[in-house]
This record gives structure tokens, sequence and C-alpha cells, in this order.
């Protein structure tokens, strides 16, 4: 379900006008970085968004009239109201630090260290950025659309065993 | 179990025997990771019964294991994991890569994934199949079985490994005084 | 590469001379395939559980990059490869999301009847494995023998026992055929036999409940607050089911429960997993007495399914439908935009965030994925409890590695 205005007014309320669009019935709002924190402390305190379905983001490297390259999304849900709603933060390099959800959201935790494992989106305020997928001597970030499918080699960088070794 | 034999007698009839007993009594050690594993398992299940050919217990542990399936897709961070524990399977033992994934990194051409772990492990078996079906999974250890009856020795010929060669040349060439190997292990 | 340990700094300036660290997983026969946990154990219980993933980590959303929306459908069925079908409605629900492309009655009814198939055998397997590895041999054949028939049907609708990559977009891949239809009519029938059998071994079998019960506690404020959602969130109280709150498919005309516990334990999480399985077979039973005649597939104006041959020899509509999907440089136009949509899947929520670019590939095809929620659920669950709950509480959480790494 689609937020509806009342939680629209009163973000717009609070933190001023926010690119706002609705596709097939889903609300994205597009929301600085500074204004982050602020805005996800809003939506779960006082407007009831308790359940942060997902945390992830778009390389928007190879994307034709992209301004912006990287967009992360928050997913937030209300389990009350059954509403759902979009934030993006659109991040260029060099600064890709974003302050992190933990405090808010637990879940927020793995989906956090997952979109730094793949993108190197730093979260500030994380208890343990680390990587959780590759293993932790990767060096490159994978879902990056520089980085390609295949690999650079790293999958194949191992010892032999032969019979007659072992 | 090896039997040190002389070089100058030949025992084809214990060389039967002994390949009749470890074939008829393959012990497999299930390395699964992923969608393979479930076929793995639905062939040890009661409808497609893997005991019947002797596979009767899936012993978790290496050092109780003479066939180890890797069934499923290895990426680069679980394959050291799956060299040491060959390294730590006794001989004799075989290994089926059980999969297209196993065997050539399968839909998976990625960064993570191995194509093909018998780039890194001696592999006696392929099994194509996305993932296989019980049968094929079946008739590949009846096909193990038919090439340790034909390939087989008594005293593990086929599994001399270099340290094992290096020893005994050294016993033979060298006399040693109270140590019991040249070779370091 | 070293397969140390990766403990940060937090909790190794916690650690205590007497405790010991033992290695679980990745290759044991408990942890569900490929996933580890280091565990810091005071005798027998356990103090701290770093969980450590990544050993099945293939690129699935990397891949989600290069094949186009048909292709990717088979590489779905190798995430949740328990419940593959689940996981096919789901990609072809975000896809046609975002496509914007309404589906025929009598796909919907038949996508209802995979993919309730799909949860019963998921809840099997689960349950099964559950009780396997506490110490129920029997339980789990008798899940598995289950599971057996339920392949039967995918083998007679699809070609495949699981992996089946049976969805497409705007339809699927064959009509529902007569023998189908009679051999799910069996399942419905025999069913509930084998579900009161297992029923009568476990659910009051004193090991088990000794075993299951006030283990692995998970509050409700806990659950929704960590991103939980499906059989966990439920057995916790959070009656939140995506069925009944956003309807999808056939939903919306069939008369079913949602089973929630409040207790937030292994055992709920069990009993809840067996009461879905009463209500998913329900599902099935108005379902398949009620598939709607007429197409499967969307009509050739779409221009997104292939049409039946017949069509495609003997109408223009056809023809032009069947070449612009095929040819290289063609296939659908796909909206620049992005969206996300979610089924409940037997998880949990499993949804897809797709990001379109125009052409017939996404650019962006990210999984929502519930066991990786859940396994984050893992050390807080366990802390307190002595070594041998640890497998009681990992089977309740329905890990699945491939879903976990992706």
């Amino acid at each position: 379900m689609p937020a509806n205005s009342a939680t629209l007014a009163t973000l717009t309320a609070r933190f001023g006008s926010l690119p706002t669009s609705e596709f097939r019935g889903q609300t994205r709002v597009v929301v600085a970085r500074d204004q982050l924190l602020g805005v996800m402390r809003l939506l779960r305190d006082e407007l009831r968004f308790d359940l942060l379905v997902d945390v992830t983001c778009v390389d928007y490297l190879t994307y034709r009239d992209a301004a912006n390259r990287f967009g992360l999304a928050y997913l937030l849900a209300s389990t009350d109201t059954n509403e759902r709603l979009t934030i993006r933060v659109l991040l260029n390099e060099p600064n890709l630090t974003v302050p992190s959800m933990v405090g808010l959201w637990k879940g927020a935790d793995w989906l956090e260290r997952e979109v730094f494992d793949m993108f190197g989106i730093f979260f500030d305020g994380h208890p343990d950025l680390r990587r959780i997928l590759m293993p932790e001597e990767f060096t490159a970030f994978p879902l990056r659309k520089d980085y390609p499918l295949q690999g650079r080699g790293e999958r194949h960088n191992f010892p032999v065993l032969t019979r007659n070794e072992a | 179990m090896a039997i040190e034999v002389p070089e100058n007698v030949v025992v084809t009839k214990l060389d039967e025997l002994a390949n009749w007993c470890r074939k008829n009594s393959l012990w497999p050690m299930p390395f699964a990771t992923a969608c393979c594993g479930i076929e793995l398992m639905a062939t040890g299940a009661s409808r497609h019964d893997l005991a019947r050919f002797g596979a009767e217990v899936f012993r978790f542990s290496p050092r109780q294991c003479d066939l180890m399936i890797v069934a499923g897709r290895v990426v680069m961070k679980m394959l050291p994991v799956l060299q040491r524990i060959w390294q730590q399977m006794h001989e004799p033992k075989w290994c089926i890569s059980m999969g297209a994934c196993a065997s050539t990194g399968g839909v998976f051409d990625t960064y993570a994934v191995v194509q093909g772990i018998d780039r890194f492990i001696p592999v006696d078996m392929y099994i194509p199949g996305c993932p296989p079906r019980p049968e094929q999974l079946i008739q590949s250890i009846i096909d193990l079985q038919d090439k340790i009856q034909r390939e087989g020795t008594v005293e593990g010929k086929e599994f001399e490994t270099a340290a094992r060669q290096e020893t005994k040349r050294a016993l033979v060439e060298l006399p040693t005084y109270g140590r019991k190997s040249l070779v370091a292990h | 590469m070293s397969i140390a340990p990766s403990i940060s700094e937090r909790t190794q300036a916690s650690e205590k001379d007497y405790l010991w660290t033992l290695n679980f997983g990745p290759q044991h026969p408990a942890t569900h395939t490929t996933l580890r946990i280091v565990l810091k154990l005071d005798g027998e219980r356990v103090v701290d559980a770093i969980p450590d993933i990544g050993y099945l980590h293939s690129g699935f959303e990397k891949i989600g990059e290069k094949l186009d929306y048909n292709q990717y459908v088979t590489v779905t069925d190798r995430m949740n490869y328990i419940s593959p079908m689940a996981n096919n409605v789901a990609w072809h629900h975000a896809v046609e999301t975002l496509l914007g492309i309404e589906l025929t009655p009598r796909c919907k009814y038949v996508r209802t009847i995979v993919a309730e198939l799909a949860r019963i055998s998921d809840h099997l397997l689960c349950t099964g494995a559950m009780g396997l590895d506490t110490g129920a041999f029997t339980f789990f054949l008798y899940a598995f023998y289950q599971r057996e028939v339920i392949y039967d049907i995918f083998e007679a609708l699809c070609g495949a026992r699981f992996t089946n990559s049976y969805t497409r977009v705007g339809g699927v891949m064959h009509d529902v055929t007569a023998t189908t239809v009679e051999k799910i009519r069996r399942f419905v029938k025999t069913f509930p036999a084998t579900l009161d059998d297992m029923e009568r071994l476990l659910n009051r079998n004193r090991i088990f409940v000794d075993r299951t019960k006030d283990v692995g506690v998970l509050t409700k404020d806990d659950a929704t607050n960590r991103s939980a959602t499906g059989p966990i969130a439920r057995a916790s109280g959070v009656s939140r089911d995506l069925r009944k709150d956003e309807p999808y498919l056939a939903y919306a005309d069939l008369d079913f429960q949602v089973c929630c516990a409040t207790a937030g334990d292994c055992f709920a999480r069990y009993y809840v997993r067996m009461a879905e399985m009463r209500e998913s077979l329900r599902i099935v039973a108005q379902a398949v007495e009620n598939i709607p005649a007429g197409p499967i597939n969307v009509g050739v104006d779409e221009r997104t399914t292939l049409p039946p041959k017949s069509q495609v020899y003997q109408t223009i509509e056809g023809t032009i439908t069947h070449f612009e999907l095929v040819m290289l440089n063609r296939g659908f136009t796909v909206p620049s935009e992005e969206s996300y949509a979610a089924i409940e899947a037997p998880n949990g929520e499993l949804g897809f965030y797709l990001v379109g670019d125009g052409s017939n590939i996404a650019y962006r095809a990210r999984c929502r994925p519930p066991s990786f929620i859940h396994f984050a659920l893992f050390p807080d669950l366990i802390r307190g409890h002595t070594l041998s709950d640890v497998v009681a509480v990992l089977g309740s959480l329905n890990i699945i590695a491939a879903e976990l790494d992706r």
C-alpha cells in the first residue's frame, strides 16, 4: 500500500518539500544525506514504520541520464497500517558515508554490512562494519558496475592438490 | 587398509578381493553445499535408497569416509575448506563431483564461484545435471564401483603420494639410525 | 586464504581466559549446508556466537544484471532451493509489477497452487530437518516421503523435480493438465493422514518439547525491530502475512487463516509451521477445484509472453510477437523505473527490488532474502543456552544457505 497522505504531510511539514514520486502503488521520497537520520527517526517513532524491510544500493554508473553515482534505498513498512515507503539517498564519490540506522532498527546491522561489502558505502556509527559475504581479504566491491562479472582472477587463485600430493 | 607387499609379488586375486570389499562399502562424505545437496539427501532417503549399494552411512567426518561427494557450487571462500577436508580423508579415497556447478561452475560463471573443483582437487567421477536426478547419482556410484574394481590395488598403489614414495626410497637407499623417517611430514 | 575466525575487536576485548572457542561449520551435518558459527563456550553454555557467512556467495545479483527477465527465473530457483516455485512466483511477481502486467485469472490460480505446494514442501523440510537434528529420524523420513509426492506433482507439471523455472513474464511455462490436477487432488486427500502421524510423533513428545520449549525466545518487538517476517515473526506474535495484508494472485478469493503463536520459542516456530501446512493444504484444496477456464498466459497484444504455436503460425499478431520476443535486439520494453514487490514466501517476505532501464535485462535485481535477515537473529537467540540448543535454534530458523549468501 502506498504511504498515505498524512505521512507525507508530516514529512513535508518537518523537513520541507522533498522530491516524492509514486510508481505502481509505491511511494518514493528522496532525502538528502544530512536529513536522513532525522527523517528515519520521525518515521519510526511518530509515523510507526516499525519494519525495515530492506536496505539496498544501486550503482547508476551506466544508467542513462543519471546525475548521481549511487542511490541507497531504504524500504520501510508499517505492521499496523500496512503502508510501505521507500526512502532514497543519492550519493556521489568521494563522500560515500551515510549515518547508520542500527540505532533505530537492529535489522539494519547485516543489511548495511552487505551494502558496504558489495558497494563500498560506509555507514557511520555501525558497530561492526566489515565484510560479510566476500572473504576478509577481498579488495574490490563486486556489485559496482566497473567490476566485471567474472571477476579479476580471484576465484582461481588457490594451490592445486593432485593425487600425488594429498 | 593397505598392505605392504614386496615388489616382486603379484597379487591379482588379493587385489580383486580388496577391490570388491572397498567398492561395496563406500561410505560417502557429503560435502553438500547447495541444491544438489537436497538431491543427495533425497538419494539417501527411502525412495531411492543409496544404502542398497553399500553407502550405508553418510558420515560427516572426513576421517571415517572414503568417498567425498561434492554436491553443489563451491565458492572461493569455501575452497580452502574443501581442500582441507580432502586432505583429512584417508586413502583409499575417491571424489565424485555432483552436478554442473561442482564439475564446471554451472550457471554461475561469476567472480565468486570456482569453475570446476577439478581445478583444485582430483576428481574421479563427474555427474552432469542441475540438479542430477537421484538415479544419476546412483548410476555414478555404480560406475565408480566398476572403476574401483577395474583399477584398484590392495596396497593402494594408485594413491601413492609423493611423500610415501620418498619414505620408501629413503628406507631402501640409506640406513636410518633411530629416526622414523627422513622426510619431515 | 586463511580460515581462521574473523572476530571483531569488540568481542576480542571481552574474551576471558576460560572461554573455549568452538568452530561450528561450514562443513557440519547440522548446519544446513554452508554456514559457520564461531561459538564461545563456558563449559556447555554459549556465551557468544559469531556467525560467519559467505561460503555460498555466488554473485546472484550480478547475474541478474546479465540475464533477461525470463532467463533469470532459472537462477532464482537456486536461491531458496527447498521451495523453488515460490522464488519463481516472487521474481515474476516483481517483474510483472515493474512492467505493469495483469495476469489472467487462470494463471493466478495456478501460481497460487504451486506457491502453496512449495510452502508445504519447505515447511516439511524445515520441520523434518529440525526433527532430524534433535534425533527424530522417523519424522524426517515421513516428511521426505511427502516431499517426493510433491516432487512428482511438479514433475508432471513442468518436467523438473525441483529447480522448476516454471513461471514466465505474463504467465507460466505450461498449462496444468488433467493428470496434474488428478495428482494434486490425490495429494490433498492423502496428506492430512501423514500430517497427523507426524504431529503424533513430535507434538507431545517429551524429548522434543523439552529441547525446544523456551529455547531461543524472540519477543514480538524484537522480531519487528530486527526485520523478521514469515513464520518466525508470526511465532512471536506479529500477525503480518502478505497473503492477507497485501493480497496478490488469487489469495483474496480463498478462505484461509493466518497462523500465529505468542511464545516465540523454537517450539512455537515448529508449531506455526505445522499449522501453516494445514492451511496451505486448505488453500490448495479450494484452488484446485476452482481453477478458472481461459488462457493461461496474457494475450499476444501485450508482447510479453511467447504465444502458442497455433497462433504463431496462423495469426500475424502471433508471428510478430514471437519475433519481437526472440530477436536479440528486441524483447519487451520496460519502464526506466524502480519498484519493489514481495510475496509471502515460506521463509518470510521474499521481494525483489528491480531497477529497469528500458531493455529486457534488469539494471539491478536485488533479492530481499529472509534467511539472511533471520540468521542475524541467531546470536541473540542462543546466548545463555547450551551447545545442544544451537542445533534446535538453527533448525527452527530455517536458514537456507543459498538464500543467505546469494
